[in-house]
C-alpha cells in the first residue's frame, strides 16, 4: 500500500490508483478510513468500481479520472467529488453522504437512494433517480445540471429530483420521455419545458409553492457553489413541479 | 353489481352445542359470523367464509363444521368450477386475479414419483438412535483444492462458510407480507435449531437484529430497508432475482399493509404501495449480476456469502452457470410450487418449472461445467416433509428452504387468502390485532418442534440407507428410483426406474 501513497500529511493522503484493482483500492480506503484519515485524493482512477462502499467513518474522497460503476453504492455518510464522469449505478442504494460530479453520470443514477445528495454538473443517462425513497428526515436529493434520458424518476417513492437543463439552450426543452412513470412519492422540479406526452401517466404538474421554491433555492445554491455558477441566473427561469397523482398507482389493478 | 359467485364453503352450526359465546365472531376476520339479537342466535354469512378453520379450531364446544359447498355444475373437464368462477370474478371487477400461497394445480409432483433406497443384507443399516449421525451442512463456495502446511493445518483461505445443523432453512417472507411476530418466531426457531431464516425483501426490524447470526437478509428489486447495518448484521446476503410463485414479475405490497411499523422498516411513507419492480434495474445481464454480487461482497468486506435466488424457469441450468460464474456463493432455485403473499393467479399457476426438474438439471449442469463446488445449491417451493428433503438432497441440493410448511406449523391452513391481508391466523397480515394471534414463544416452539421432528426422520432415513452423514447422500441419485415416470423424465432427473 505504501508505494501507491504519493503524498501524505496528517489528514490528507494522495493515492495513485493507476493499475490498482478495485478490490485492492477498497482495502486501502477501508484501512485509511479506520485510521481516521479524513481526506483522500485518488488520482488516475480508471474504472475502479464500488469506490466509497463499506466505509464507516466520515471521509472526503476526491477522484480525478473515471470511477467505475457503483460509485458510492450503499455509501453511508462519506463525500465523493469526481473530476471527470461517473458511470452507471452511481449512488446505488446510497444511505447517506454526498456525491458531486464535475461531468456526466451514466444510467440509473441514485437508484433506490435512501438518503444523501448527488449533484451532477452535466447530463445523466437512463432512469436517473429510479425508485428513490424517503422516510421522515431521510430524503435523498438529486440535482442534475443538464438533462437526462428517458424514465427519469421512474417508480420514484420519495426524495427530491431537480433537473436544470442548463445545456439545453434558450428554450430549455427536455427530451426525456416517461418522466416519473410509476411515481408514487417524492417530487421532481424541472427547470424548462416538457410536453404532456413526455410525462408518465401517474404524474401531475403544478406550480411551485413557497415551500417548494425554498427547496429549489437551497439546492440550486448548493449546486451552483460546487460548479462555480451563478445561482440567481439559474433561478431566473421558471420551474415546474411534477408530483405523483396517487400514493397507490396500482391499487385498482387487482380482483381480490 | 350483484355477484354471481356461489359461496365456496358452508358453515354448519350445531345449535345444541352452540353456547353463543361469540368466539367465532371475534376470531373470523372475514366477517362470516354475527349475532342476531332478535333470534338470540349466532348466525353465519356463508359467502364470506374462506375455509381457514379459525372459528372451528377455537369454538369451545366444537359446534362449527366447515364444509365445501357441494353445489354441482354439469360435468365438464374443460370448464371446471374454478375456471368458471374466475371468469365471473373478472367480469365483475375487471381486475387481475390475485391469490396467495403456491400453485395448487395438478402438474406432476415429482417427489411423489421418487422412492428411496434402504440397506438389506449386503450392507448394514445404521440405528441413528444409538449411533452418531451427521446432518451438518456448510453453505458457501468451496475451493477446487486446499493446501496444508507441514503440520496439516489448512493453509488455503476458505471463502466464508455458514454451518447449518440441519439442512432446512426458513424461506424469505417479508415483514409486511407476514407480521413481525411470525418473523420473530422464525428467527428464534432458526437460532435454536442452528439454521437460518430469511427476511424476504421488506428490511429487518431492529428488534430482530439480535438474531442476525441466523439471518439471511434479502436485497431485491425494491431495495426496501437495505442499508449498511442491515447487510452487516446478517449471516448471508441474498440477492432475490425471482420467486417461484411469480417468476419475471415484481410485487406490489398494497398500501393498506404498509402500517407505521412496516413503513419504518421499509423506509417508505405509510400507506403508499411498496412497489418492487419486475427487474432489478442494475441487473440486465450476467455481467451486471456479477457487479451487484461484488458490490455486496464489498459492502460486507467479503465476510459473508452472497446468495442469488431465482425462480426455476426453462433455462435455469444455463442461468445457474452464469450465476455461479458471476460469483454467487449460494444459488437458490424456487420452483413452480413456491408460495407468495400475493401474486397474479395466472402467473402463479402457469409460469416456471417443477423444482425437482430444475434441481436435477442445474446440479447436473454445474457438475459438467466443473463448478458445482463453487456454489452451494438450495431449493425451495413445495418441500412438504422430510421425505422431500432427503429426495432433494439426493438429487443434488445442499439444503432446502421451507416457507409454507413453516407457516402451517404456525397455524396456516393454506386457505390462499394471504393477498387480502386479513389472515385470521394472524400470519399473513399487518393488522396489529390479528398479528397478536401469533405468540412468538409458542410460534418458535412449534417451528423448533417441526425441525426437530424432520431432523429425526432424516436420520432414520439415512440410517436405513446405511449412511451416517448427509454429506454421503448429497447428489447420490443412485439412492433414488422413479415410479410412474417416462424415459425423458427419468433422464432429466438422472434417476433409474424402480426395479432397474
Amino acid at each position: 500500500m505504501e508505494q501507491v501513497i504519493t503524498t501524505k500529511n496528517e489528514e490528507s493522503i494522495n493515492i495513485d490508483a493507476d493499475g490498482i484493482l478495485y478490490k485492492e483500492l477498497n482495502v486501502i480506503l477501508r484501512d485509511l478510513n479506520s485510521k481516521g484519515i479524513k481526506r483522500v485524493k485518488l488520482n488516475n482512477v480508471y474504472g475502479q468500481r464500488y469506490i466509497g462502499t463499506d466505509l464507516s467513518q466520515p471521509m472526503e474522497i476526491e477522484i480525478s479520472g473515471t470511477p467505475g460503476n457503483d460509485l458510492g453504492a450503499f455509501m453511508n455518510g462519506q463525500k465523493i467529488t469526481v473530476y471527470g464522469n461517473a458511470q452507471d449505478c452511481c449512488g446505488n442504494t446510497m444511505n447517506n453522504g454526498e456525491i458531486v460530479i464535475h461531468g456526466h453520470a451514466g444510467d440509473i443514477l441514485g437508484m433506490s437512494a435512501r438518503g444523501g445528495k448527488i449533484f451532477v454538473r452535466d447530463d445523466a443517462g437512463y432512469r436517473a433517480g429510479i425508485h428513490m425513497k424517503e422516510y421522515l428526515d431521510k430524503k435523498p436529493i438529486l440535482v442534475i445540471g443538464g438533462s437526462t434520458q428517458d424514465f427519469v424518476g421512474e417508480y420514484m417513492g420519495g426524495g427530491v429530483l431537480i433537473m436544470l437543463g442548463l445545456n439545453l439552450g434558450k428554450e430549455i426543452k427536455h427530451k426525456a420521455k416517461f418522466i416519473g412513470t410509476g411515481m408514487h412519492g417524492g417530487v421532481i422540479f424541472l427547470r424548462g419545458q416538457v410536453e404532456q406526452y413526455q410525462l408518465g401517466k401517474e404524474v401531475g404538474v403544478a406550480e411551485l409553492s413557497e415551500k417548494d421554491h425554498q427547496v429549489v433555492y437551497d439546492n440550486v445554491n448548493e449546486f451552483a457553489s460546487y460548479f462555480k455558477l451563478d445561482p440567481d441566473k439559474i433561478l431566473e427561469q421558471r420551474f415546474i413541479k411534477l408530483f405523483p397523482r396517487w400514493l397507490r398507482p396500482y391499487g385498482r389493478l387487482y380482483a381480490y | 353489481m350483484k355477484t354471481y359467485l356461489p359461496p365456496k364453503f358452508l358453515v354448519e352450526r350445531d345449535m345444541d352445542r352452540c353456547i353463543k359465546c361469540k368466539v367465532c365472531i371475534n376470531q373470523c376476520s372475514f366477517d362470516t359470523h354475527y349475532y342476531d339479537e332478535e333470534d338470540d342466535q349466532v348466525k353465519s354469512i356463508i359467502g364470506n367464509c374462506v375455509g381457514c378453520h379459525r372459528c372451528m379450531t377455537f369454538c369451545p364446544t366444537q359446534a362449527i363444521t366447515i364444509k365445501k359447498n357441494q353445489h354441482q355444475y354439469r360435468d365438464n373437464v374443460n370448464w371446471r368450477p374454478e375456471i368458471i368462477e374466475d371468469i365471473i370474478k373478472q367480469a365483475e371487477t375487471g381486475g387481475v386475479l390475485l391469490t396467495g400461497m403456491g400453485d395448487d394445480k395438478e402438474q406432476t409432483i415429482y417427489w411423489d414419483h421418487l422412492v428411496l433406497n434402504a440397506s438389506q443384507v449386503t450392507n448394514p443399516s445404521i440405528d441413528p438412535l444409538r449411533e452418531p449421525m451427521e446432518l451438518a451442512t456448510y453453505l458457501g463456495s468451496k475451493p477446487d483444492k486446499i493446501d496444508l502446511d507441514e503440520e496439516w493445518n489448512l493453509k488455503t483461505i476458505l471463502p466464508p462458510q455458514v454451518k447449518l445443523d440441519v439442512p432446512i432453512m426458513f424461506a424469505g417472507m417479508s415483514y409486511g407480507a407476514v407480521g413481525l411476530q411470525v418473523q420473530e418466531s422464525l428467527a428464534r426457531a432458526a437460532t435454536e435449531a442452528g439454521t437460518l431464516w430469511d427476511t424476504g425483501e421488506g428490511g429487518l426490524h431492529p428488534s430482530l437484529y439480535k438474531y442476525g447470526n441466523n439471518t439471511t437478509v434479502q436485497v431485491a428489486s425494491g431495495r426496501f430497508g437495505v442499508h449498511p447495518e442491515y447487510l452487516n448484521v446478517a449471516r448471508v446476503v441474498e440477492i432475490k432475482i425471482g420467486q417461484g410463485a411469480k417468476p419475471g414479475i415484481g410485487g406490489h405490497l398494497p398500501g393498506e399493509k404498509v402500517s407505521a411499523e412496516v413503513s419504518s422498516t421499509r423506509m417508505i411513507p405509510m400507506g403508499t404501495d411498496a412497489l418492487s419492480p419486475a427487474p432489478q434495474h442494475d441487473i440486465y445481464s450476467i455481467e451486471d449480476l456479477a457487479q451487484l454480487v461484488h458490490a455486496l461482497k464489498e459492502a460486507v468486506n467479503y465476510k459473508k456469502p452472497v446468495s442469488v435466488k431465482i425462480a426455476a424457469v426453462h433455462n435455469s441450468a444455463a442461468i445457474a452457470v452464469g450465476m455461479v460464474k458471476a460469483g454467487a456463493d449460494i444459488i437458490v432455485l424456487d420452483g413452480l410450487r413456491g408460495a407468495t403473499g400475493a401474486a397474479p393467479k395466472i402467473i402463479r399457476d402457469n409460469v416456471g418449472i417443477p423444482i425437482e426438474m430444475a434441481l436435477a438439471s442445474v446440479d447436473s449442469r454445474l457438475r459438467k461445467e466443473g463448478i458445482r463446488n463453487h456454489a452451494s445449491l438450495v431449493v425451495s417451493g413445495g418441500i412438504r416433509n422430510s421425505g422431500d428433503v432427503v429426495k432433494a438432497i439426493a438429487l443434488g441440493a445442499d439444503a432446502v428452504y421451507i416457507g409454507t410448511a413453516a407457516l402451517i406449523a404456525l397455524g396456516c391452513r393454506v386457505c390462499q387468502q394471504c393477498h387480502t391481508g386479513k389472515c385470521a391466523w394472524g400470519i399473513c397480515t399487518t393488522n396489529p390485532l390479528l398479528n397478536k394471534r401469533i405468540n412468538p414463544d409458542i410460534g418458535a416452539k412449534r417451528l423448533t418442534n417441526l425441525l426437530h421432528a424432520w431432523s429425526t426422520e432424516l436420520k432414520e432415513i439415512l440410517g436405513g440407507m446405511g449412511v451416517n452423514a448427509l454429506e454421503s447422500l448429497r447428489g447420490n441419485r443412485l439412492q433414488l428410483r422413479g415410479v410412474g415416470l417416462t424415459d425423458s423424465e427419468l433422464e432429466i432427473l438422472g434417476v433409474r426406474m424402480a426395479g432397474d
